[in-house]
């Protein structure tokens, strides 16, 4: 490391550039690759001017009725008025508040697990006390909340909830399909090949109607799943094929002395696993484990043809108001929006675990 | 303590149709220290290996404090318990700091307390000079202080026995002396150690015995005094000629003392 620092320190009186700046003209123009940038960019700005009249200075920000968005630009007056509808689905308007809490739930728990360091058995307690809260938030029936049934859940909360409880079941179903693939017992081993290979090969939408449409039809009578957990179910499931084949390229990278160094220092199966092998394997594969969350992530809005009320079909319901001039544009708008900042957010994140391994590995 | 502390009688190990051990019978007594030595492929490594059923052995039995090397996985706990080892690469746990890479296994392996843990993390450390180092990550620290950690890591358990893999082997080698340093102090301090190692000088000042071994089999166990000055066998005599053939190029002192003798 002080060698590093050594060297940096020697670079450093070299590296201000030793040329005057050039003009800015000049830095524009000067040659052919600069010219062409510069003309594609200007090309492209005027473009998009069009697009910022439509969306800023035309728009309608506020209206008296849904008629004046007639003209021209973007009716964001819309989103005002069915915000509710977008972010909450049917759930009861009196009981809102609940689906605001379970969002701020949600939010608060994953803002609270984001360092690598607070990762142990208390955490997922705490995760385990904070889903349940979050199911009785939801549905109520309990401590004087009005039950709401799942059919009624609905928008932003439904969202969060399958992409974070997929995920959040899916990873250790993944670890031992990963485990159980790479390990010598055979009937561990056929099972997790034959649960992965089977999974991978059906197509999401696939699974979700068998999931809520079969599922029901083939389970004897007096049986019943809910809905929403069956289609949970089947993301999870899905997930987990996916995430089980990126653990086991984590595997499959760990030096083959790291097993021996646990076995000779007497650590039992399980406990080498989960403190030596897991984070390790872990650490080895987080783009492609980013890559994972983020389609899951936008995989959920594939609910909505199974008829769970997630955030894309609230907003695909909110457009089908008459009294409303065409306004999906800006409904889907929207939803892009919210969903690109949970998907940005988690690579985001992924780069601030990877600067982590990073400065562990190299000093 | 009945009995020596490691005991081997005729074993064999194969990889497939290769045949890496044959017929191997020795013993180590309580304190002894005994440096394996031979050349690469001569099944040196896979014998310390054996010890500690990082390979499981195919023919013959293995002894170590008395317990029998069985499939009675109770047995091979209790082996691993008293048996530390040390291993070629080092084999750090690169996602825990120096400290927690000492602490861990003692929690992991005999449920100790995390204070007690790192407290003797600590002492160990202290031992092998490294202590300053305690809250570094292994990728931020040399090569020998991470041997030196890995050492630190293996007394923490309190082994009554230590496996030595060729430690020096994967060493820059400014590095080794430092390593080797710490070793001859475990041997003065009275611990049972086989080692597995190229350090012939090492092996002349801290060995009660040397192994020589060629292609699975040993040729010849000898104190340090009659293997450097009065190797029995032609193929003793053999190595030890080319090892010194290439230690006459290095200017290293260790080698120099360990060669010098044969000529």
């Amino acid at each position: 490391m002080s060698e590093q620092t050594a060297t940096y320190g020697f670079m450093e009186p070299q590296s201000p550039p030793k040329t005057a700046r050039k003009p800015f003209f000049k830095l524009l123009f000067g040659d052919l690759l600069s010219a062409t940038l510069s003309a594609v960019t200007v090309l492209l700005l005027l473009a998009l001017i069009p697009a910022f009249n439509w969306a800023v200075l035309d728009a309608h920000w506020t209206v008296r009725s849904p008629s004046d968005c007639q003209s021209g630009g973007a009716c964001w007056a819309f989103i005002g008025a069915k915000a509710r509808l977008i972010l909450f689905g049917l759930y009861p308007p009196s009981e809102q508040w609940r689906a605001v809490l379970v969002i701020l739930l949600i939010v608060g728990m994953i803002l609270v697990s984001l360092s690598p360091k607070l990762w142990n058995a208390r955490l997922l307690a705490v995760w385990g006390v904070a889903v349940g809260a979050m199911l009785i938030l939801m549905g109520g029936g309990v401590a004087g909340l009005p039950p709401v049934p799942t059919s009624k859940w609905g928008g932003l909360p439904v969202t969060l909830m399958l992409a974070v409880l997929s995920l959040g079941l899916a990873f250790p179903l993944a670890v031992l399909l990963a485990l159980g693939r790479r390990g010598r017992l055979p009937i561990p081993r056929a099972v997790s090949i034959f649960t992965i290979e089977l999974v991978r090969g059906l197509p999401l939408v696939g699974l979700l109607f068998v999931a809520a449409i079969l599922l029901p039809l083939l389970l004897p009578p007096g049986w019943t799943i809910d809905k929403l957990g069956r289609t949970l179910a089947a993301l999870t499931i899905f997930a987990a094929a996916y995430l089980a084949e990126v653990i086991r390229g984590g595997l499959q990278g760990l030096d083959e002395g790291q097993i021996e160094a646990a076995e000779a220092l007497g650590i039992p199966y399980w406990k080498m696993i989960w403190h030596i092998v897991l984070p390790q394997a872990i650490q080895n594969v987080i783009p492609p484990l980013t890559n994972t969350a983020i389609v899951m992530v936008k995989n959920t809005s594939l609910v909505l043809i199974v008829g769970v009320f997630d955030m894309l079909s609230a907003a695909r319901s909110a457009t089908t108001d008459p009294a409303w001039p065409a306004p999906s544009t800006e409904a889907y708008l929207f939803v892009a929006s919210i969903y690109f900042v949970i998907c940005f957010g988690i690579a985001i994140y992924s780069r601030y675990l990877e600067r982590g391994v990073a400065a562990r590995t190299h000093g | 303590m009945t009995g020596p502390a490691i005991e081997l009688h005729n074993v064999d190990k194969f990889f497939g149709d290769f045949q890496a051990l044959k017929g191997i019978t020795f013993s180590v007594d309580e304190s002894e220290r005994v440096v394996i030595c031979g050349p690469s492929g001569s099944g040196k490594s896979t014998l310390i290996r054996c010890i500690n059923k990082l390979e499981a052995h195919d023919g013959g039995t293995i002894t170590v404090s008395g317990i029998r090397l069985d499939d009675d996985l109770r047995n091979l706990d209790a082996i691993r318990r008293d048996a530390g080892m040390v291993f070629q690469h080092f084999n750090l746990f690169p996602h825990l700091t120096v400290l927690e890479n000492c602490a861990l296994p003692q929690i992991l392996s005999r449920g100790t307390k995390r204070d007690a843990a790192e407290s003797t993390a600590a002492d160990y450390l202290d031992r092998v000079r490294i202590l300053d180092q305690a809250n570094k990550y292994p990728g931020q620290i040399s090569g020998g202080q991470k041997q030196r950690a890995a050492i630190a890591r293996a007394l923490c358990m309190e082994p009554k026995i230590m496996l030595f893999d060729e430690p020096t082997s994967a060493l820059d080698p400014e590095m080794i002396q430092e390593v080797l340093d710490v070793m001859t102090e475990l041997a003065k301090a009275g611990m049972t150690m086989i080692v597995v190692t190229h350090e012939m000088g090492f092996a002349r000042m801290v060995a009660d015995r040397v192994v020589y071994m060629e292609q699975g089999s040993i040729v010849e166990i000898a104190t340090p005094k009659q293997f450097f000055e009065k190797p029995k066998d032609s193929r003793t005599r053999r190595f030890l000629s080319s090892i010194e053939l290439a230690f006459t190029q290095s200017d290293r002192l260790s080698a120099r003392t360990a060669t010098g003798v044969t000529d």
